[in-house]
């Protein structure tokens, strides 16, 4: 016995059952990154003015990485209208473009955190700051390329600042060091709330893209037996998509821009 | 598909190629837009949440194809603007909730 409306629309609603189920999850999604933006908010608007980060995130990598994932949502749709129109090897093409894109998101971002979590804020036992990306480390020294502070407040804005600080490198012997800390969410709450919500929509990208990879690869065998149910499994794991670029749509300037 | 099938999905391709045109150049108009300098950071901020909403319409109008979905997708997408927008609200009135003297004040 087949499970009936998984093509065709039942006639109350005119939906097939996955395009509701899709759209109910997606409302749970939205629930679940707004819950994470609204902490966000709370936290953003409850931190001190000149303590909370500016420009420590890479622009221009990050406008990349938008127009990677708007990319693949072109890509994505017209996967779909090629199916829609007939057209399998087309399908082929823009689902596989699709997941090379969603694959290159996800270097471009593994760069992003690795540069993060090789940026170091360096307090000595003379009271000075170093503040800069590891070179090398021995267990005698640490070689980082950055420069000093006086303030640690000169470490927040850094778009006020521009590009008037210059890096040179330093060599910090480690008997000299008080504290060392990269970067890392547990750095600053910025940092937190940056790896937290790009993390999960990281994961989302890989989900997703994991779907895509399926549907193009063992799942497009359907389209020969049933292509009508082939193409609505395409255009669900589209709408999952075309969510995680959204979310993306907001993360970006609320967290590189503003 | 028939000729006319083909074609309707022909223009419909046209479209989504539009929107992506369109969605590339708000990326840069939203990078552009947050160097400039519009006197306060609440209308910085203002600006570039304008400019998201623009980009998340057009994705959702016609990649989601929202423009034609039926009456059960807009409601279960009303119920959940209702609560997305309750979630904002309950955190920024949250502030007149704090006690007084307490550390974000």
């Amino acid at each position: 016995m087949d499970i009936p409306y998984t093509v065709e629309a039942r006639p109350d609603t005119g939906l097939y059952n996955a395009k509701v189920g899709i759209w109910l999850f997606l409302a749970s999604e939205v629930m679940l990154f707004g819950a994470l933006f609204s902490a966000y908010i709370l936290l953003r608007v409850g931190a001190t003015g000149d303590l909370w980060p500016h420009g420590w995130l890479n622009i221009p990598i990050g406008t990349f990485n938008t127009l990677v994932l708007i990319t693949s949502s072109i890509t994505t749709v017209m996967a779909w209208a090629s199916l829609k129109m007939n057209q399998f090897g087309r399908f082929k093409f823009f689902h596989a473009c699709t997941i090379l894109l969603s694959l290159a998101f996800v270097c471009i971002k593994s760069y992003e955190y690795h540069d993060k979590f090789t940026h170091y804020e360096i307090h000595l036992t003379d009271g000075r700051i170093a503040d800069g990306h590891l070179v090398k480390s021995t267990p005698e020294q640490v070689i980082i390329h950055g420069r000093f502070v006086e303030d640690r407040k000169e470490l927040f804005d850094l778009r006020a600042q521009g590009a008037s600080h210059t890096h040179e490198e330093i060599t910090l012997p480690r008997a000299q060091i008080k504290t060392m800390e990269n970067y890392g969410p547990w750095h600053h709450t910025y940092l937190a709330v940056y790896f937290t919500l790009t993390g999960l929509h990281a994961l989302h990208v890989i989900g997703g893209a994991l779907v895509i990879g399926f549907l193009w690869g063992p799942g497009s065998k359907l389209w020969r037996q049933d292509p009508d149910r082939f193409t609505n499994r395409v255009e669900i794991s589209g709408l999952f998509w075309h969510f995680v670029d959204l979310v993306w749509i907001f993360l970006f300037p609320v967290l590189y821009l503003l | 598909m028939n000729h006319e099938e083909a074609e309707h999905f022909a223009q419909h391709v046209r479209r989504y190629l539009y929107v992506f045109y369109a969605l590339l150049f708000g990326t840069l108009i939203t990078v552009g837009a947050s160097y400039i300098p519009f006197g306060n950071r609440e209308l910085n901020i203002g600006v570039a949440l304008l400019i998201a909403l623009g980009k998340a319409s057009l994705v959702g109008c016609y990649f989601m194809h929202l423009v034609s979905e039926r009456k059960m997708i807009y409601g279960i997408l009303g119920v959940t603007a209702f609560f997305f927008l309750g979630l904002m609200f309950l955190t920024i009135a949250s502030f007149s909730d704090l006690p007084r003297n307490s550390v974000t004040h």
